[in-house]
């Protein structure tokens, strides 16, 4: 700080406030949603203030899921918010465990192809789900993996990021304990698990705050591979509801399910922050 | 780099890193040879037989305006997300910056909308200018706009770029406070002393040593504007209405699944390929020489 100019100071953090407020804003707004009947979202414009029912309306989404005329069926949002669950959690842990591997492989051993191999793993940067989207359906559908977790997540868990992540770390990690550990006569597994693995261990915490918001947020793979309700996840089902075609809408029961679809990922943020934005920088470089 | 140590074994590190190579090839390597195949390919009437069409599929996508009129959709649209996205966060930045105090606070307080999904991201903004309860709707009714963005293609677009950079701004925030933090406070002091106002200071001293943190935002938010909306697009206007929302990675989804023209959206994975392909040399190239000043 150089000049002192406490009316400039005022403005900057008025100006940080008021972006905060517009930030968050949408989602007050689906928290409100949320607490009022049917009747009252139905006004126009709806109410500003909180109502009364959002532990009913809560409770509705969780175990009952909304009623849409001219859509039969709905899914309660626990058998969502499960699917969901397992797989962010299958993605994160799966990355991490086959990029450690690979790492650990690239790293720590001289073989013919190794340079081969590390490109291939590079170059899956450049092929998003999006650039081959038909193939690899065809690919799972093939497989037999359709409406099954495995289908939703094996072809997820490919990593050139973690990897990279991993190596760049073993790579700092002094020479001397591998001859110790071998003078000790330990094995490479033996080095791997009780050497490596523990000292990596704050980079596999940021690795697993990102893979898990990555996997919790998948739209388009969901949306081919789980046809079935009872492989959706809980943000398809928040993307198919919101424009249900000729649905009568319970917004306060939809809305208080978006704010579960974003509820865990933004608390892994907010509790885990200090991981979170190390993943993040370190992902990147 | 190398490492000077390493253990000797002559199977063990096919097997460890088999499980990555596998999943590589299976589910990335095959589809996307399959997909530059079938670029060249169409099936008859019946989809039974399939033969050789050479760049007829290409030609075809060049020649539809639906296509030709996508690519500008996405280009207007990645450009609307990246200039506000950044200039507004770049403001934010600067401004968390300057303040001695709150910063962490203002930090917490907004990075979490980076781990809303775009699809809840649309729904939330969806809502909120949903014509009837939606606020922003009754607002812009009250000012005298005829508001639904359902039915008006300029709206929807505009509803998708608010959705879509809201969610963006925590990581580009992030990233140019970290930038800001990064450069040496005497530089800052040494212009101060020369007799450089803060305006003059930011743009001749500050701005230039950001821009490498600039030029990295700016290519990642292309690439997310490109193939990470698919949720914003899907959960708020479906691509519509009439096609006015319809980016490239919507379009490639839509023709694949909803309208069955495997040929033509091959063709498509194709042209999208080559163009993450360009973006991800672009990003290497600038990252292996660093800006130096």
């Amino acid at each position: 700080m150089i000049e002192r100019r406490p009316v400039a100071n005022a403005f900057g953090h008025l100006m940080l406030v008021a972006m905060i407020v517009i930030v968050a804003f949408p989602i007050y707004l689906a928290v409100i949603a949320a607490s009022h009947t049917i009747q009252d979202v139905s006004q126009t414009p709806m109410p500003l203030l909180p109502g009364a029912e959002l532990l009913e309306n809560t409770a509705r989404a969780l175990f009952d899921g909304p009623q849409l005329v001219g859509v039969s069926g709905s899914t309660p949002a626990i058998v969502l918010m499960m699917n969901s669950l397992i797989m962010a959690i299958s993605i994160a842990v799966g990355k991490i465990i086959i990029s450690l591997l690979s790492a650990f492989a690239i790293v720590y051993f001289r073989f013919p192809l190794k340079n081969f191999f590390f490109w291939m793993i590079f170059i899956t940067l450049m092929l998003p789900v999006e650039v081959r989207i038909i193939p690899t359906y065809k690919i799972v559908a093939d497989l037999g993996l359709l409406d099954t977790y495995t289908g939703l997540v094996l072809p997820l868990i490919a990593s050139a990021t973690a990897t990279f992540l991993f190596r760049q770390f073993f790579m700092t990690v002094p020479d001397e304990l591998v001859e110790a550990a071998r003078i000790d006569g330990a094995g490479p597994m033996r080095f791997f698990f009780d050497i490596l693995v523990p000292l990596t261990r704050t980079s596999i915490a940021a690795m697993f705050v990102i893979q898990f918001i990555y996997g919790w947020n998948q739209y388009l793979w969901p949306l081919l591979i789980a046809s079935d309700y009872k492989y959706q996840t809980i943000v398809l089902a928040i993307g198919r509801l919101i424009r249900a075609p000729d649905a009568f809408y319970e917004w306060p029961v939809i809305m208080g399910m978006a704010v579960l679809a974003l509820l865990p990922p933004v608390l892994v943020v907010v509790l885990m922050q200090r991981w979170f934005v190390k993943g993040l920088v370190e992902t990147e470089k | 780099m190398e490492k000077r140590v390493v253990f000797q074994n002559r199977y063990l590190p096919y097997l460890l890193i088999a499980p990555q190579i596998a999943i590589t090839i299976i589910f990335f390597f095959w589809p996307a040879s399959q997909a530059v195949v079938q670029s060249v390919l169409r099936e008859d009437a019946f989809g039974t037989r399939s033969y050789f069409v050479g760049l007829e599929n290409f030609i075809a996508l060049f020649e539809d305006e639906y296509y030709l009129n996508s690519f500008k959709i996405t280009a207007l649209f990645s450009t609307l997300v990246t200039t506000i996205g950044l200039s507004l966060s770049l403001l934010l930045a600067v401004t968390a910056d300057r303040l001695v105090r709150g910063t962490t606070a203002y930090k917490t307080l907004l990075i979490w909308p980076y781990a809303v999904a775009p699809a809840v991201a649309g729904a939330l903004w969806g809502f909120v200018f949903l014509p009837g309860p939606g606020i922003f709707a009754w607002l812009l009714l009250q000012a005298g706009v005829d508001w639904n963005f359902h039915l008006n293609g300029d709206q929807a677009m505009f509803v998708v770029v608010v959705a879509a950079t809201w969610k963006q701004i925590s990581y580009n925030f992030l990233f140019f406070l970290a930038g800001l933090q990064s450069i040496p406070k005497s530089l800052i002091e040494a212009a101060a002393i020369d007799g450089a106002g803060p305006i003059r200071r930011f743009w001749t001293v500050v701005f230039p040593l950001l821009s490498p943190t600039l030029f990295f935002l700016v290519v990642v938010n292309v690439v997310y504007a490109f193939f990470e909306t698919f949720g914003v697009i899907h959960s708020l206007t479906r691509g519509g209405p009439a096609k006015s929302t319809e980016i490239l990675v919507y379009k490639v989804w839509y023709d694949g699944f909803e309208a069955q023209d495997l040929g033509g959206s091959a063709a498509q994975s194709v042209i999208l390929m080559v163009i993450v392909i360009a973006l991800t040399v672009v990003q290497f190239r600038y990252i292996e020489r660093k800006v130096h000043y």
